[in-house]
């Protein structure tokens, strides 16, 4: 994993693309980039190891990253791909802080990676940011739960 | 209308329980063109009659391309069938996808399983006629790897770069390193313009419900949205009542519905 030291601008730019960042106020964006930098990952490069601490989270500025659980006698399980614009992780929300899965990158992927503990501190101290940031997060959550309930009705053999 | 008996010329296994029959028709035959989305009535001698869309357009020699996924009595018998046998065609029927109204508009076609296969000829008519329609992007779903189907056509199709082709598995396995999660999952990251675009959705009923919230999460009228409704049908003319609903026969008045004119049978269960 390499991480690239870039100015805070930067990383404000790539925030501001993306819709989840979208009517953010600009001192609340400034000051959850303030501690983020920029990783970029090579195909079958490892991001979140399952059980590891959730120091940081991520958000995908480009590429694909896997979503693996790896389950005895069939190894690796990729269960999702994310994909621009989406978040890797909420493990670092809640506690004990520890990741769930695997998130492996597919194909050359950026990223946008924030500490854990400053992004807390932050939703913590400045509650407006803090509800800002939550509330487009939620969705986000929201969606995949969906997804996977959709994903367990295995729709294909329903249409028999 | 009794059936034509058109022989099959080729077969090409597409996965373990799909094939893509193509038909010759026999001389002096009425000439037969459908359109994207219209539908035959395909009849196996002495086992019954199935609708089943026409997947390819239309060749100058009159052939007729179909896709068939096993899944009972008839459609058993016709992924079964080989080179030389024969096949009663009765058709086409029904209401075709509205490709005339994509002039100068983005289009995005969200399909799973074999709801791919009454798309390929809307695809193959898009890529024909590429610079008449905005951004095209086809997002399609199949259950694992092993059940995509068209592979071939697909790789050229986004190799050429004259469309957006994603696709996506909710199963993956081996070495698989394309998208996981299902179809819907693929709207929220496509390129389109939610006020210019227009949407083809066929797939399994509770897929295109979901695909339908999805896009209208992305800001699209359902008024642009058609879905293709592939319920069982008999006499395929509106004559047997076997699929109607209320005042809608799915065979003469579909298969192909404006979202917004279908979206009540959509909320009525048991149907
Ligand atoms: C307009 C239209 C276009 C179609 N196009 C295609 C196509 O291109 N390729 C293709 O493989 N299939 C297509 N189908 C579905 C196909 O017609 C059915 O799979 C077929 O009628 C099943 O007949 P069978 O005798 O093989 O199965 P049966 O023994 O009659 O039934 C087997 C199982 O399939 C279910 N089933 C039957 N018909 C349908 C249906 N329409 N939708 C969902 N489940 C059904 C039955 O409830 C049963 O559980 C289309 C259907 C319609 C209405």
């Amino acid at each position: 994993m390499t991480q690239i030291p870039t100015s805070k601008p930067s990383i404000v730019d790539t925030l501001r693309k993306h819709q989840v960042f979208e009517g953010i106020s600009p001192d609340c964006l400034e000051a959850f980039a303030a501690t983020a930098h920029h990783v970029s990952l090579q195909p079958r490069e490892v991001l979140i190891q399952e059980g590891a601490p959730a120091e940081e989270f991520l958000l995908i500025d480009s590429g694909r990253i896997a979503i693996e659980i790896f389950v005895q006698g069939r190894g690796h399980v990729s269960i999702e791909t994310l994909g621009p614009g989406e978040l890797v992780g909420w493990s670092w929300l809640v506690e004990p802080h520890r990741w769930h899965f695997d998130a492996i990158a597919v194909t050359p992927s950026d990223l946008i990676a924030f500490p854990a503990a400053a992004a807390r501190e932050l939703l913590a101290s400045n509650h407006e940011c803090g509800y800002g940031l939550l509330s487009r997060f939620l969705p986000q959550i929201v969606q995949r739960l969906r997804a996977t309930r959709m994903q367990l009705l295995d729709f294909y053999t329903l249409e028999q | 209308m009794s059936p034509v008996w058109y022989r099959v010329h080729r077969v090409r296994r597409e996965t373990h329980d799909v094939v893509t029959l193509e038909l010759t028709p026999p001389e002096g035959a009425p000439p037969c063109s459908p359109e994207p989305g219209q539908f035959n009535m395909l009849y196996v001698f002495g086992t019954g009659e199935v609708p089943i869309s026409i997947s390819s357009l239309p060749s100058d020699r009159g052939e007729l391309v179909h896709t068939v996924r096993g899944v009972g009595a008839v459609t058993n018998k016709l992924i079964a069938l080989q080179r030389g046998d024969v096949v009663g065609v009765r058709g086409p029927f029904g209401r075709p996808w509205p490709v005339g109204e994509l002039r100068g508009r983005d289009v995005v076609v969200v399909t799973g399983g074999i709801g791919l296969a009454p798309l390929r000829p809307v695809l193959q008519h898009l890529l024909a006629h590429r610079k008449t329609f905005g951004h095209v992007s086809l997002l399609y779903g199949a259950r694992t790897p092993y059940d995509l189907l068209y592979r071939n056509e697909l790789l050229a199709w986004r190799d050429s770069r004259e469309i957006d082709v994603e696709w996506t598995v909710d199963r993956s396995s081996g070495v698989w390193n394309g998208n996981v999660g299902v179809v819907t999952r693929l709207i929220s990251r496509a390129t389109f313009d939610p006020e210019r675009v227009t949407a083809f959705v066929c797939g399994p009923e509770i897929m295109i419900k979901y695909a339908i919230e999805a896009l209208r999460n992305r800001g699209m009228a359902t008024s642009n949205c058609y879905v293709s409704m592939e319920r069982n049908m008999k006499c395929a003319v509106g004559f047997c009542g076997h699929c109607q609903y209320g005042p809608t026969f799915m065979c003469k008045d579909g298969p192909v519905f404006r979202f917004d004119h279908i979206e009540p049978l959509f909320q009525i269960r048991e149907l």
